[in-house]
C-alpha cells in the first residue's frame, strides 16, 4: 500500500498527486514510468514521472480522469493508500548535452516533459517550451516551466491564450524566424507528436516523442505494448518509452490504441452502477 | 495388506466437458479418501525404487504411498514435504508421464500408479485438515536476497529461511508466484491454492516485497552492497516470442503471456466485475502445442469463442504438451490443426480476419530431436480467425543480465551455471529454473531452487 502525500486539482480534467514510493523515488529518472494499481481488483496502468523528491521519497504523477480507473483515483483522498505502485519503468530519457531544445507538449503530455527539459537545463542547455491546449484551461504547468525555460509558448485551439492554433504552428513559426534548433521532445496525443515530426523530419532535426500503447505488465513480458520502430518490434516497456519520432509508425500505434474502446465504455457503465 | 492388481488408475472424477468448457473452476476434483487408499494400493513398493529416478527433487514416492494406503495421511504429508514444499502445486502440474509415473514398473503392463493424483491428495487433505505448526528456527544473521517469486524463488527462499538466514523476495509484479498466479490458468491450479503455498513459506519468516523490480527498482550490485551476502536469481522466461510474420501487430494478435495474464492475473474473465478487458471473437487460433498453448486455447474456449484451433507444425507425437491437457482439450472440443505452420495474419480495418498457414511434411530429427517440419511448397490456405494468439516459447527477460556487470549468460539469454550448485559467473550470485533453462516445469524450478539454497548455504558458511 502506498500512501498519498498530496494531491491537487490543476483543471476540470486533469489532476496531480504525490505518492510515497521509496524504491521509485530513490531511482527514478526522467522519462521513466510507473504502474499503478487503485486497488484489490484494479487494472494496472501506466503513468509517466512528472517529478520526484528522493529526500521524501515520493513520486508524482498527473493523470487526466477520462476512464474508470483514472476515475477511481480521483476519489482518492491525502492520508489514503493505493494499492500498488511499481517502478521506475522504461529507459530514463536519452538526454544528450546540446545547445538548444525545444520542447512540444500537447495536454497531460507536459508532466513527462516536465522533468526532461528541466534536467537539460540542469545540464546547460538552452531550453524552450511550447505547451498546446484546447483552451486556456488546459494548459497545465506553465509556471513550472516558467522556472527555467528561456521562452514558454503557449497554443490554444480557441485562442483563450497565447497563439489561436496548433502547437506545430508555433514551431514552424520559431523555424521560420531563423531559430536554430538542435533537437525537439514532442510528448503528447499521438497525432500531435505525428506533425510535430512532419516539421522536423524534412529539416532533419532529431525528434524524441514518449508513445503510451496499451500496458499489462510494463516489465516486457506480454509485448501488449509492441509498436514498431524503423521496421522492427519494439516493447515501449521495455526499449522505450521514448523512440525516434522519424522511425515511429504512428498510424500502427494509433489502431492498437483503440483495441478496448468497446469495453472501456461497457466497463464504465458497468462499474458506475 | 491386500495389494490392487487393477490394470488401470482409480478414475479422477472430472467435471464433464461440455459443462467445464464454460466455467473456470477447477477440471479435475480430486480423489476420495477411499479412492486414494485403493489407488495406493496399487504400488508394489518395489526395492529399487525406479519412480524416485525420475523424480527431480527426489520425493520418497514409494514411502509416501505406503501411509496413504495405510490411511496416516499427516505422515504422508511429512514424507513428501522432506523434498517438496509446494505438493498441491506438483500433484497437479508436473507431467507426470514423463517422470516418476514413467518409471512405474506398473505402467510396463498397464497404466502406473497414479503418483501426482496421489500426491494431490496428501497435500489438498492437509490443507483441509492440519492444524498450523509454530516453527521455530535459530536464525545466523546472514542476509540472502531473492529474485522472483515464481517456483524456484520461493523454493529457494523455503530451504534457506529453515536453515536460519534472513530471506527477502523481490517480485516485479504485485502478485507472488510467477507463472503459478499469471500463466496457469484457474481451471489447472486454483489461485486460492497457489496464495495458500506461498502463505506457507511465509509463516516461515520469509519476507515477499511486490513491486520491485530488480533491474530497475533496485541492482543486484546494490542489493550485495546492501549487505545480503547472496542473491539467487529465479526471474524466469517471460520475455514472449513472436513470429515475425506480416500481419502479428494486427488488433486481435496477443502473445500467450499477454493473454495468460490478463485472464489469470488480472482476471479478465470476470469483466465488467473487473475493469482489465480481454477481447476474444467467435474464432480464435492458438500457435504451438505445449501446455502454455493448450492453456491459452482452453482458456479461449472458456471466454465463449465457438471454435479454438490449435495451430502446430509439427505432429502429434511431437507436441511437447502434457498428455492430460491434451486429452481434456481434445474433450472439451479444441480442433487440432496439426503438421500447419503460419506464414502470416490477415487482416481488414485493422483487425485479424484469417492466419494463413502453409502444411507441413516431417523430415530429418533437428537439435531438439524431433523431426523437422518441411513445408509442402503451394499447400497454403487462410483459417478464417479473429483472435490470434501465439504460444511459441517464451525466453528470459534481459533485464538482469543488462544490469548486471559480470553475469555471464547464454547468446539467447539463459544465466549460465554450474550444474550442481546453480553458481553463475558473478561471486555470491545463483541462478535457477527458467531464467537458465529456458521455458521448462514447475518441479525443475523447484529443484533448481533447492539445489542453490544449499550450495548458498555452504558458500556463507565458509
Amino acid at each position: 500500500m502506498y500512501k498519498i502525500v498530496s494531491k491537487e486539482t490543476l483543471n476540470s480534467a486533469v489532476e496531480l498527486m504525490e505518492i510515497e514510493a521509496p524504491f521509485v523515488a530513490n531511482k527514478c529518472e526522467a522519462g521513466q514510468f510507473i504502474i499503478i494499481r487503485v486497488d484489490e481488483d484494479g487494472e494496472r496502468v501506466p503513468l509517466t514521472i512528472a517529478d520526484y523528491d528522493r529526500e521524501k521519497k515520493t513520486v508524482t504523477i498527473i493523470y487526466q480522469v477520462v476512464g474508470y480507473s483514472t476515475e477511481l483515483l480521483s476519489k482518492k483522498k491525502v492520508g489514503e493508500y493505493v494499492q500498488d505502485f511499481v517502478g521506475p519503468l522504461g529507459h530514463p530519457a536519452p538526454l544528450h548535452k546540446c545547445e538548444h531544445v525545444v520542447g512540444v507538449a500537447g495536454g497531460v503530455g507536459s508532466a513527462p516533459l516536465y522533468p526532461q527539459l528541466r534536467k537539460l537545463h540542469e545540464m546547460g542547455v538552452k531550453v524552450d517550451v511550447i505547451i498546446g491546449g484546447r483552451s486556456a484551461e488546459f494548459v497545465i504547468l506553465k509556471e513550472k516551466f516558467e522556472e527555467f525555460c528561456d521562452h514558454v509558448y503557449i497554443a490554444t485551439d480557441d485562442g483563450s491564450l497565447g497563439t489561436k492554433g496548433f502547437v506545430t504552428t508555433v514551431l514552424q513559426e520559431l523555424i521560420d524566424k531563423g531559430e536554430k534548433i538542435d533537437e525537439v521532445i514532442a510528448i503528447g496525443p499521438l497525432i500531435m507528436m505525428k506533425n510535430v515530426v512532419k516539421v522536423t523530419k524534412p529539416l532533419n532535426i532529431p525528434t524524441a516523442v514518449s508513445l503510451n500503447p496499451i500496458m499489462i505488465d510494463g516489465t516486457g513480458m506480454c509485448g501488449g505494448c509492441r509498436v514498431t520502430i524503423g521496421g522492427e518490434t519494439k516493447f515501449a516497456c521495455v526499449d522505450g518509452p521514448d523512440f525516434d519520432g522519424f522511425l515511429v509508425d504512428f498510424d500502427e500505434c494509433m489502431k492498437r490504441q483503440g483495441m478496448f474502446k468497446e469495453e472501456e465504455h461497457e466497463c464504465r457503465m458497468h462499474l458506475a452502477n | 495388506m491386500d495389494k490392487n492388481m487393477s490394470m488401470t488408475k482409480v478414475a479422477m472424477p472430472e467435471q464433464e466437458p461440455n459443462v467445464r468448457n464454460k466455467n473456470f473452476s477447477e477440471v479435475a476434483l480430486g480423489y476420495t479418501k477411499e479412492m486414494a487408499m485403493e489407488e495406493a494400493r496399487r504400488c508394489l513398493n518395489c526395492k529399487h525404487k525406479p519412480c524416485m529416478t525420475g523424480c527431480p527433487v527426489n520425493v520418497p514416492i514409494p514411502g509416501f504411498i505406503e501411509k496413504v494406503a495405510e490411511g496416516d495421511f499427516d505422515a504422508a504429508y511429512e514424507i513428501i514435504t522432506s523434498e517438496n514444499a509446494l505438493p498441491a502445486i506438483c500433484g497437479r502440474v508436473c507431467p507426470q508421464e514423463n517422470q516418476c509415473e514413467g518409471k512405474c514398473v506398473r505402467g510396463i503392463k498397464g497404466e502406473p500408479v497414479a503418483i501426482g493424483r496421489l500426491e494431490r491428495f496428501v497435500a489438498d487433505y492437509h490443507m483441509a485438515n492440519a492444524k498450523p505448526t509454530e516453527a521455530k528456527i535459530e536464525k545466523n544473521g546472514k542476509r540472502v536476497a531473492v529474485v522472483g517469486s515464481g517456483p524456484s524463488g520461493i523454493t529457494c527462499a523455503g530451504e534457506l529461511i529453515k536453515k536460519g538466514y534472513d530471506v527477502i523476495v523481490f517480485e516485479a509484479l504485485h502478485k507472488a508466484g510467477g507463472v503459478l498466479s499469471y500463466g496457469i490458468p484457474e481451471f489447472r491450479l486454483p489461485k486460492d491454492l497457489v496464495a495458500k503455498e506461498i502463505e506457507t513459506v511465509e509463516k516461515l519468516g520469509v519476507d515477499i516485497e511486490t513491486n520491485v523490480i530488480v533491474g530497475r527498482s533496485v541492482t543486484i550490485d546494490e542489493l550485495m552492497e546492501q549487505g545480503y551476502g547472496a542473491v539467487f536469481v529465479g526471474s524466469g522466461a517471460g520475455l514472449p516470442r513472436f513470429l515475425n510474420i506480416p500481419g502479428e501487430n494486427l488488433l486481435g494478435v496477443y502473445s500467450a503471456n499477454e493473454f495468460l495474464t490478463r485472464v489469470n492475473l488480472m482476471k479478465a474473465y470476470k469483466f465488467p466485475d473487473t475493469p482489465t478487458p480481454i477481447k476474444v471473437g467467435k474464432k480464435v487460433a492458438v500457435v504451438g502445442a505445449g501446455n502454455v498453448a493448450m492453456d491459452a486455447a482452453r482458456t479461449a474456449k472458456r471466454l465463449g469463442a465457438e471454435e479454438v484451433y490449435i495451430v502446430y507444425r509439427r505432429s502429434e507425437e511431437e507436441l511437447p504438451a502434457r498428455k492430460e491437457e491434451v486429452h481434456h482439450a481434445k474433450e472439451e472440443g479444441i480442433i487440432f490443426k496439426l503438421l500447419n505452420n503460419p506464414c502470416a495474419i490477415h487482416g481488414e480495418d485493422g483487425w485479424v480476419t484469417g492466419i494463413e498457414v502453409v502444411k507441413q511434411e516431417l523430415g530429418e530429427p533437428d537439435a531438439s530431436g524431433r523431426r523437422s517440419p518441411v513445408p509442402v511448397e503451394g499447400s497454403n490456405y487462410v483459417i478464417d480467425v479473429d483472435t490470434v494468439v501465439i504460444a511459441i516459447g517464451q525466453s528470459p527477460n534481459p533485464l538482469i543480465r543488462q544490469t548486471t556487470p559480470g553475469l555471464d549468460t547464454q547468446k539467447w539469454g539463459g544465466i549460465i551455471v554450474e550444474e550442481d550448485t546453480m553458481k553463475t559467473s558473478k561471486d555470491g550470485v545463483y541462478a535457477g529454473g527458467d531464467t537458465v533453462t529456458g521455458a521448462a516445469t514447475v518441479i525443475l524450478a523447484m529443484g533448481a531452487g533447492k539445489k542453490a539454497a544449499k550450495a548458498i548455504d555452504e558458500y556463507l558458511s565458509k
